[in-house]
């Protein structure tokens, strides 16, 4: 898939997300409850500033010194039996993953989930040998049978779609003739992917966190899927972005601690799982253990004012909180990483050409800032984008074109101006709850109106309680 | 397992180096981090109270935790296996259950129910015992009271499977298991890794039935993992 997953314009895929009312109405309840149990847990917690302080610590020390604990990691996880490929691009980590394939004779290959394989397009690399690839993460699965429909969040990745239409998918892809509970959805896919896992010949996972000490890959999941695809197969391969490592198991129960809290609002998943290759024959987990390592444009953002960002993750905290997001929905910024988290590195990633609108998806109001757990200064990062888009790209004239032609008009037509403004109050009215009520607005409102009630004006326009308030006679 | 590899490291690390302007370091010390809040949650508690953390976080995951002691554990064993639908049972290879006062329960069972044990030398038939069982069960190495979370190491004759591939799975827990969180665990796999060559290829920490969110957020209780949890503790073990 690679990270960028459409060619849509900017504007346009803003355009179907803001149009797009059931996509909309899900993300504005999802923000709201996976913010809502981060927030009790955390406050629970009672120190929840000092777990912070204490996980940017730990992520800033290990990136200072990412190369000694990469080579710590490498070493003990070969020394153990198991092999290690370092890519830097993702044509290098492909052809390393479609060697292993070749030399297993792998047919049939399960998946768990994992962004940094979305990232290199690992999937179309294996079915370009002839393999099947079946991703076995239930969110996955579903956008998978949907012909290939991207992810639209790093946590839950078919938050998109409602239970009717994946009921619908089931129905045309495999045969499903149950309901739209997600009870039976997901009993399902357990019968359905259950012989996957028993047939493959390959498992591959990504890799939340490896810890250098022991040569050890750690998986954070909920579904058992991740379990089942590296105790079945006889071969397993991890893929995991060169950030995504600990010096030892004590900071690693810091940041799972964290990830979990923050990702889905749970003290941790119901499986945390720590892999390490060994000689040992046993009756079940892999023969063949492999790592791959990807850089793909990371070590560009090392030692750069960007630094910060390789502090993420990916429990998407940031994403929950964004109100910008809860509007546009993920498709719209384009990446497989959206959010505000998204619009920091994928420009990183992969440069501005394509990217370029993502740093102003943003109003600035610093709520993922406050809502990382290891203190990203997100809005910070996305201001110097915008810094480095006018100063250095000269790319910044295309966005501010573009708010300011919608601006001038307006304001540089001041009767036009004036004679709307008054006009407001009334016609606003017929729109708010209580009257029409929700769902009936026209136009621009109506997009309001469909997930909301929109509130009922004072009658007055603010020019003319500004005027009266200055004079001491408006109402407050 | 064959020889390790490593492959593709210098020009790598290379450029990592490069970005960060300075040479490889020959020896990182950890640094005494600056605070440690982790080590402050249920530290002044005792095995009676973190038992009662347990157990009340326990109903937070779908998970139903029975209280009794070694001398009792093979009636309330029995009692939750009828209650999870009965057999066939595959036990993990632990000679902890005996200890653990299910003797009874041990191949040849007097029980009718069918019963297999885990064995690392027949790792197909011991999976497709699994992949049929209706209940697994194996005994908790540490046991995470703030989480209500089980932890087992891949030591031998304990398989991966038993605890994954069953609908159901019992998990036996002597209180002397229960720790406060993960950090404790976690200190004592550092022990692990420093001792050398002896780290367990698998480590879960299992909090409950597996579940998902991933349909309009609404939680399933049961996916790939088992669907029901139960956790014996045993008082006086």
């Amino acid at each position: 898939m690679g990270i960028k997953i459409s060619n849509d314009a900017f504007f346009e895929r803003v355009d179907d997300g803001i149009h797009n009312t059931f996509m909309r109405k899900a993300v504005a309840e999802a923000q709201d409850r996976l913010e809502g149990r981060k927030t009790v847990l955390t406050e629970e917690m009672g120190d929840w500033e000092e777990w912070r302080l204490l996980s940017e610590e730990i992520r800033q020390h290990t990136l200072d010194n990412l190369d000694y604990y990469l080579k710590q990691f490498a070493e003990n996880v070969a020394a153990r039996g198991g092999h290690v490929h370092f890519a830097s691009t993702p044509a290098e980590a492909n052809a390393y993953i479609q060697q292993v394939a070749r030399d297993k004779e792998a047919k049939k290959i399960v998946k768990a989930k994992s962004m940094v394989s979305e990232e290199i397009g690992m999937n179309e690399a294996l079915e370009e040998l002839g393999c099947t690839v079946t991703e076995s993460d239930l969110g996955e699965w579903i956008l998978q049978l949907d012909d290939h429909d991207p992810p639209s969040h790093i946590v839950v990745p078919a938050l998109h779609k409602n239970k009717e239409q994946i009921q619908q998918t089931f129905t045309d892809k495999r045969g499903y003739t149950e309901s739209s509970e997600p009870e039976q959805l997901a009993r399902f896919a357990r019968e359905q992917l259950r012989d996957e896992f028993f047939d493959a010949d390959i498992g591959i996972t990504g890799c939340n966190f490896a810890v250098a000490e022991s040569g050890s890959i750690s998986l954070v999941t909920n579904e058992g899927n991740a379990r089942l695809a590296t105790t079945v197969p006889k071969t397993t391969i991890a893929v995991m972005g060169m950030e995504r490592i600990v010096p030892t198991w004590e900071e690693l129960d810091v940041l799972v601690t964290m990830l979990c809290r923050s990702a889905v609002g749970q003290k941790l998943t119901s499986y945390v799982t720590g892999l390490t290759p060994t000689r040992e024959a046993e009756g079940d987990g892999p023969e063949d253990f492999h790592v791959v390592i990807i850089d793909n444009g990371r070590s560009n953002i090392l030692g750069t004012k960007y630094q910060s960002a390789l502090q993420c993750i990916r429990c998407a905290a940031c994403i929950n909180v964004c109100p910008v997001y809860r509007h546009v929905g993920g498709h719209s910024y384009g990446s497989i990483y959206p959010g505000p988290i998204g619009a920091v590195l994928t420009p990183l990633l992969e440069g501005y050409d394509d990217h370029k609108e993502l740093p102003y998806a943003s109003s600035l109001c610093a709520a993922c800032t406050d809502a990382c757990p290891v203190r990203i200064p997100l809005h910070e990062l996305l201001i110097e984008h915008r810094k480095d888009i006018v100063e250095k790209e000269k790319l910044g004239s295309t966005v501010e074109n573009i708010i300011m032609k919608g601006f001038g008009f307006g304001a540089g037509h001041s009767m036009l101006y004036r004679m709307g403004g008054k006009q407001v109050p009334f016609v606003m009215d017929q729109f708010a709850e209580g009257k029409n009520g929700r769902g009936s607005g026209p136009g621009p409102v109506k997009m309001w109106t469909e997930i909301r009630n929109l509130p009922k004006s004072r009658g007055e326009s603010f020019r003319k309680w500004f005027k009266n308030r200055e004079k001491g006679g408006g109402s407050s | 397992m064959t020889e390790g590899s490593i492959s593709g490291q210098d020009a790598f690390l290379d450029s990592i180096t490069k970005r960060l302007g300075r040479e490889t370091p020959e020896r990182v010390e950890r640094p005494a981090w600056s605070r440690s809040p982790q080590k402050q949650v249920l530290a002044e508690e005792d095995q009676e109270s973190l038992l009662q953390v347990l157990i009340s976080h326990s109903a937070n995951i779908h998970t139903e935790v029975l209280t009794t002691t070694s001398g009792e554990a093979a009636d309330v064993f029995s009692h939750a296996v009828d209650e999870l639908g009965g057999g066939p049972v595959m036990f993990s290879r632990d000679e902890r259950f005996e200890e653990c006062g299910l003797s009874t329960w041990m191949p040849p069972s007097s029980s009718k129910t069918e019963v297999h044990v885990w064995n690392d030398k027949d790792g197909e038939g011991s999976m497709q015992k699994a992949r049929t069982a209706n209940i697994g069960v194996s005994v908790a190495d540490m046991t995470l009271a703030d989480s209500g979370t089980i932890v087992l190491l891949r030591n031998e004759g304990r398989g991966r499977a038993v605890s994954l591939l069953p609908e159901n799975y019992i998990a036996i827990v002597p209180k002397s298991s229960l720790v406060p969180r993960m950090t404790q665990a976690a200190r004592r796999l550092r022990a692990f890794s420093e001792a050398g060559d002896t780290f367990p290829s698998c480590v879960n920490f299992i909090s409950g039935p597996s579940n998902s969110a991933d349909i309009e957020l609404r939680l399933v209780v049961g996916v790939h993992g088992p669907v029901r949890v139960f956790y014996i503790v045993l008082g006086d073990m």
